[in-house]
C-alpha cells in the first residue's frame, strides 16, 4: 500500500485559522487539492466573520438601502449620498472593538485611520469624525485606563490628520466590562461626478501599492475580531496594528491629488486582512484575475514570508489599479508626498489570484470561491422574551426629588463628557458650526466646496440605547434609528441616511442571534417609516468574554442636510420669559429608564415602545416649526426624559427653567419617563398659540409644560435646584472619575 | 502685494489660514510648499499654519524649523517681513530661534481643545493695533504642546519689552505667566497657540480673530 504523503496542513493548523471542518472541506473541494499555508491563510481571513459577514449577511439584505439621494449603498468602502449642487457626502461607521480592548491607544487610533481610509478611498475629503464608545462600569479596575487610552488614541490620530472630531456618545455599563466598543464614523465630501470605486477593470493594467511599508503587525487581526475573548486575550496584543497619522495625512493628500486626474481605474484601502482582502475584493468586484509579485511589496522587515505579507494589517496602505500610460504620473504624485509606492502586479483574465515570491508561485487559487462561496449561515435565532410593562405606580417615587434629579444628571451616561471631547480638535478645517461643546443633538459641519465655504451644512449624530435593545431588540432597534432621526430634526436638518455598526456577542448562540435579528427588524422598520436608508455599515460579532456577551448595541450614525445655514437650530437659544412646549404624548414610561437605574439600581421593565407614525408626524412638525422660525430652542427627549431635556436646554441657554406637570401622572413618571417621539421647544409668547393650534389640527400632541427664566431648575411638585450647582455636579462627574488615570492598561 | 501660507506635508490649518487671509485681503494667498527654497519676492506677510508639519515625531516643529523654506523665512523676517505662526507654526518659530522660549507638553499631558478667553497684553503691535485694548477676545485653542516656557531672564526680558501679546484668562496648558502669544523684539514676528483663523466667521461662533488679520494686513 502506497504511503500517503504527509500533509502540511494538519487539522490543528486548520483549527488555528478559525476554519471549521465543513469550511475546510469546501476549500479542498474548490481547489481540488490541499492548500499550502499561504492559501489556507487567505481562505481563513476571507471567510472570517469579520470579512465574510457569514452570520449576518442574509439579515443585512433586508435593510432599506435606496432613496432618491442614495448614490451608493452598502457594498462599497462607504455609502454615498447626493446633497445637491454636484456635492456628495460619503460616510461610514466601523468598529475597532477587539483591538481597542487589548491595546486601547493604538486600537482606537487605527480605528479612526481605517474609517478615514474607507471614506477617502471613495474620492472624498474627510470633513468630520464621530465616535460611539461603550465602556464597562466606571468602578471596574480596567475602565479608567481604557477610557484614557481610547480617547487619547482617537484624538492623537484625528487631531494630527486634521479632521475635526465633532461629536459622539459614551455609555458605561457592566455589560462592557470584558469587551469595550469603539465605533468610529467618518464623513467625507466628494463631487458626484468624481466618486471612486473598488472594482478592478481590464486586463494587463498595472496594480500599484502606495503608503506605509508592510510589516509583521496585525497578522490575523481579522481572525482575532472573529472570536470571543478569554482570560488570556491580552496575549493577542501583537495582532493589534500600530497607526501613523502622518502617513495617513500624506495618503489623503496624495490620493486626492491623483484622483483629480484620470489615472485611477479602481482603488481600495488595505484594511482588515490587508493585501489579501483588498486584492480579492477588487478582483472579485471587477470579475478579473490578479497576479502579484510579492518581492515588489515595500517591506519594513527582512525575511517576510508570503503568508506574512498577505495577512499583515500594517496601516496606511492603499491598492489601486492605474490606467496604463499613467504610471509615471502616479509615481510623480506619490513621490511628491514621499510615500512608498510600487507597481506590484497586473490585472489578468484568469479569474485567479496568483502570487509569486522569490521566483516561485506561492499561491494560485480561483477568486470567485473566496468571495462567492464564503459561508453564509442561517444561524438559529431565539427571539428575546418580552418583558412586563412597568406602570408608574409600580415604581416608588423618590423621597427627595432634588437628589433624584442630581442622581439622574450625574448618571454615567448622562454626565457631561467634556473630559473626553476637549481632547478632540473640533474646529480644524474651520467649518464646524456646532459640535459636542454645545451639548446639542447633532454636530453640524459646513460644506466647503472647491470655491470656498457654502451656505449649506451636514448634520451628524450617533445613537443607540443598548439597555432598550437588551430589553427588547425590536423596540431598541427602532429607537436607535428614531433617536438619530429626531436628533437631526432638532438641529434643523432633513434626515437623509444612516450608517450602522452592529455590535453583538457570539452569533453561534441562538439568544444572541435573536438579538441581532430583532434589532435589524426594528431598525429596518424605522428606516422604512422615515425613508431613511442604510448606505453603509459594519458588523462586529463575538463581543464576548468567557461566555458573557455585551448588551446588543446597534450603533446608528445618521446624516442630514441643512440646505441653508440660517436655518440651523440649537438647544441653546431659550430666553427669559419663553414658554416651554412639549411635543409628543407622555404616558410616563419608566421601564428600562435612567431614572430606574440611577435611583433604584434596577434595569427591568419593558422599554418605551416606538410608534413610528407618531415619530414621523411629530418630527415633521418640529422641522416645519424650525423652518418657519417659530422656535428659539429645540431638544429631543431621550435618556432622563423631560427633566433631563430641560436641564440640558438650561445649561446650553444659560438660564433656568420652571416646569409644571399638567398631567394626571405622578411626578417621577411625568418628569423622568422616557416616552419616545417627544421634543421640548422654547418659544416666545406670540408663537405659543399658533404652535398649539396648528399641532391640534395636525393631530400632533402639544402642551405647555413650563417657562424659561431665572437661575434655578424647578419642577412643580418635585425639584428646585440651582442651575449652576447642578451644572457643577454634571461637569464634575467625569473629571472626578478620571483623576489619576493613566493610559496604560 | 501678496500674502503667503507655508505648507508642510502635515500642515492641517493651511486652508483655514488661506480662507482668513482671502477674507481680509480679497486675494487668495500664495501657498508655499515646504520644499521651496525661497518665499516669492512680492510676499509681504507670511502665515506659518497649524498642524503637524512633518509628523512632529521629534519635538513639535523641530524638523520643520530646519526646512529650507524656514531658513529663507528667517532671513526675510530679520529684514522685516511680518510673520504669524499659529499653533504648530508658533512651535516652529521657537524651534527656529525666531521667537524666544519653547512650547512644552501641556501640564496635564492631554490635548486640549476649547474656546479660550484671551487678554490683550499689548494692543500696540502691528498684529493687535485694531483691537480695543481693554477688550477680551475668544479664540479656540487646540494643541498638545502649548505650555509656553522661557527661563526667568528671558521672561523678564520679554515682559519688560512688551513682547507678551496675549494671555489666557484661564490657563489651559500650564504656560508661564499665562502666555498665549508673543512677538519678537522687532515686533514683526508673532507666535500664538490660539487659532485666530478659527474665529473669523459667524459660523465659528465668534469673529474675534478677524481683527488680528485686519491689523497686520492694514499695517503692510
Amino acid at each position: 500500500m502506497a504511503r500517503k504523503k504527509k500533509s502540511e496542513i494538519t487539522p490543528e493548523i486548520v483549527a488555528e485559522h478559525g476554519l471549521s471542518e465543513d469550511e475546510y472541506a469546501i476549500v479542498l473541494d474548490r481547489l481540488g487539492r490541499e492548500p499550502n499555508l499561504t492559501e489556507l491563510g487567505i481562505f481563513s481571513v476571507m471567510w472570517s466573520e469579520h470579512c465574510s459577514y457569514k452570520s449576518s449577511r442574509r439579515h443585512l439584505g433586508k435593510f432599506l438601502t435606496t432613496s432618491d439621494r442614495v448614490i451608493q449603498g452598502p457594498g462599497e468602502n462607504a455609502g454615498v449620498i447626493d446633497i445637491d449642487d454636484g456635492d456628495a457626502i460619503v460616510f461610514k461607521m466601523e468598529s475597532h472593538n477587539h483591538p481597542s480592548f487589548i491595546e486601547p491607544y493604538q486600537g482606537a487610533a487605527t480605528g479612526v485611520g481605517g474609517i478615514m481610509r474607507d471614506v477617502f478611498t471613495m474620492g472624498a475629503r474627510p470633513i468630520a469624525l464621530m465616535n460611539a464608545l461603550r465602556f464597562g462600569e466606571p468602578g471596574h479596575p480596567k475602565t479608567k485606563a481604557l477610557v484614557s487610552g481610547v480617547v487619547a488614541g482617537i484624538g492623537g490620530y484625528g487631531n494630527c490628520v486634521g479632521v475635526p472630531t465633532v461629536g459622539g456618545e459614551t455609555n458605561f455599563h457592566p455589560g462592557y466590562n470584558g469587551n469595550i466598543l469603539v465605533n468610529a464614523m467618518c464623513v467625507g465630501l466628494a463631487r458626484t461626478d468624481n466618486v471612486f470605486y473598488s472594482a478592478a477593470k481590464g486586463v494587463g493594467n498595472p496594480i500599484f501599492y502606495v503608503g506605509s511599508k508592510t510589516g509583521r503587525d496585525g497578522i490575523h487581526g481579522a481572525t482575532m475580531a472573529s472570536a470571543e475573548f478569554d482570560d488570556d486575550s491580552e496575549e493577542k496584543r501583537p495582532t493589534v496594528q500600530v497607526g501613523d497619522p502622518f502617513t495617513e495625512k500624506l495618503l489623503i493628500e496624495a490620493c486626492l491629488e491623483l484622483m483629480a486626474t484620470d489615472a485611477i481605474i479602481a482603488i481600495q484601502d488595505m484594511g482588515a486582512a490587508g493585501l489579501t482582502s483588498s486584492s480579492i475584493e477588487m478582483a472579485d468586484k471587477g470579475g478579473v484575475g490578479i497576479a502579484l509579485n510579492l518581492d515588489k511589496v515595500p517591506q519594513r522587515e527582512t525575511g517576510m514570508s508570503a503568508y506574512e505579507m498577505m495577512l499583515s494589517e500594517s496601516q496606511e496602505r492603499m491598492l489601486m489599479v492605474i490606467q496604463p500610460g499613467k504610471e509615471k504620473l502616479a509615481f510623480q504624485v506619490f513621490e511628491k508626498w514621499e510615500l512608498d509606492v510600487a507597481e506590484i502586479g497586473t490585472t489578468t483574465d484568469t479569474g485567479r489570484l496568483v502570487l509569486t515570491h522569490k521566483r516561485k508561485t506561492v499561491c494560485d487559487i480561483p477568486i470567485a470561491p473566496l468571495a462567492d462561496d464564503a459561508p453564509n449561515y442561517d444561524r438559529p435565532h431565539e427571539p428575546t422574551a418580552p418583558r412586563e410593562i412597568l406602570k408608574p405606580d409600580e415604581v416608588d417615587e423618590p423621597a427627595d426629588y432634588n437628589d433624584a434629579l442630581i442622581q439622574v444628571m450625574t448618571d454615567p451616561d448622562m454626565a457631561s463628557k467634556r473630559w473626553i471631547w476637549e481632547q478632540y480638535d473640533r474646529h480644524v478645517m474651520a467649518d464646524t458650526v456646532d459640535s459636542s461643546q454645545s451639548g446639542g443633538d447633532a454636530a453640524i459641519v459646513r460644506i466647503h466646496g472647491p470655491d470656498g465655504p457654502t451656505d449649506k451644512a451636514v448634520a451628524i449624530t450617533t445613537d443607540c440605547t443598548p439597555r432598550y435593545c437588551y430589553a427588547d431588540p425590536v423596540q431598541g432597534g427602532r429607537q436607535a434609528v428614531a433617536e438619530s432621526w429626531r436628533n437631526l430634526t432638532c438641529v434643523g436638518a432633513n434626515p437623509v441616511a444612516i450608517t450602522d455598526c452592529l455590535n453583538f456577542g457570539n452569533p453561534e448562540r441562538s439568544e444572541i442571534m435573536g438579538q441581532f435579528v430583532g434589532c435589524i427588524e426594528g431598525m429596518n422598520e424605522a428606516c422604512r417609516a422615515f425613508d431613511y436608508p442604510v448606505v453603509s455599515g459594519n458588523v462586529s460579532l463575538y463581543n464576548e468574554t468567557n461566555g458573557v456577551a455585551i448588551p446588543p448595541t446597534p450603533a446608528v450614525g445618521g446624516v442630514g442636510l441643512i440646505p441653508d445655514l440660517t436655518l440651523v437650530q440649537s438647544l441653546g437659544g431659550a430666553r427669559p420669559g419663553d414658554t416651554l412646549i412639549l411635543i409628543g404624548a407622555t404616558e410616563g414610561w419608566l421601564g428600562s429608564s435612567i431614572f430606574l437605574r440611577a435611583l433604584q439600581n434596577r434595569e427591568d421593565g419593558a422599554p418605551p415602545p416606538v410608534d413610528l407614525q407618531a415619530e414621523r408626524h411629530n418630527g415633521d412638525y418640529v422641522r416645519k416649526l424650525i423652518r418657519n422660525r417659530r422656535v428659539r430652542a429645540v431638544h429631543d427627549l431621550s435618556d432622563g426624559g423631560l427633566a433631563a431635556a430641560a436641564c440640558e436646554m438650561a445649561f446650553a441657554s444659560g438660564i433656568g427653567m420652571e416646569l409644571i406637570n399638567p398631567s394626571e401622572l405622578p411626578a417621577h413618571a411625568w418628569y423622568f419617563g422616557e416616552d419616545q417621539a417627544r421634543y421640548l421647544i422654547s418659544t416666545d409668547g406670540n408663537s405659543v398659540n399658533p404652535i398649539l393650534t396648528t399641532a391640534d389640527g395636525l393631530g400632533v400632541p402639544a402642551m405647555i409644560v413650563g417657562k424659561a427664566g431665572g437661575t434655578r431648575l424647578k419642577a412643580k411638585g418635585a425639584f428646585d435646584v440651582s442651575l449652576d450647582g447642578l451644572r457643577g455636579r454634571w461637569e464634575q462627574w467625569m473629571p472626578e472619575l478620571m483623576s489619576g488615570a493613566t493610559e496604560t492598561v | 502685494m501678496s500674502t503667503a501660507v507655508i505648507v508642510f506635508p502635515a500642515s492641517n490649518c493651511d486652508r483655514d489660514a488661506a480662507v482668513a487671509l482671502e477674507k481680509v485681503t480679497g486675494k487668495p494667498p500664495r501657498m508655499v510648499w515646504h520644499k521651496d527654497t525661497s518665499i516669492p519676492d512680492d510676499v509681504r506677510f507670511v502665515v506659518v499654519p497649524g498642524g503637524f508639519s512633518y509628523g512632529d515625531y521629534l519635538r513639535s516643529g523641530a524638523i520643520a524649523a530646519n526646512s529650507p523654506v524656514i531658513r529663507d523665512l528667517k532671513d526675510k523676517s530679520e529684514a522685516g517681513l511680518p510673520v504669524l505662526g499659529i499653533c504648530n507654526g508658533f512651535q516652529i518659530l521657537t524651534e527656529a530661534g525666531m521667537l524666544p522660549g519653547a512650547l512644552m507638553r501641556n501640564a496635564n499631558q492631554k490635548f486640549v481643545c476649547r474656546i479660550s478667553r484671551l487678554r490683550l497684553a499689548n494692543a500696540k503691535t502691528r498684529f493687535t493695533s485694531q483691537y480695543d485694548a481693554k477688550h477680551e477676545i475668544d479664540v479656540p485653542v487646540a494643541h498638545h504642546d502649548g505650555n509656553y516656557f522661557a527661563d526667568d531672564e528671558t521672561l523678564r526680558r520679554i515682559e519688560g519689552g512688551g513682547q507678551v501679546v496675549f494671555r489666557y484668562s484661564e490657563n489651559p496648558n500650564g504656560s508661564r505667566n499665562d502666555i498665549a502669544g508673543i512677538v519678537n523684539a522687532s515686533g514683526n514676528v508673532l507666535g500664538m497657540m490660539p487659532h485666530p483663523e478659527r474665529a473669523v466667521d459667524t459660523v465659528h461662533g465668534g469673529t474675534d480673530g478677524i481683527t488680528l488679520f485686519k491689523s497686520i494686513v492694514g499695517s503692510l
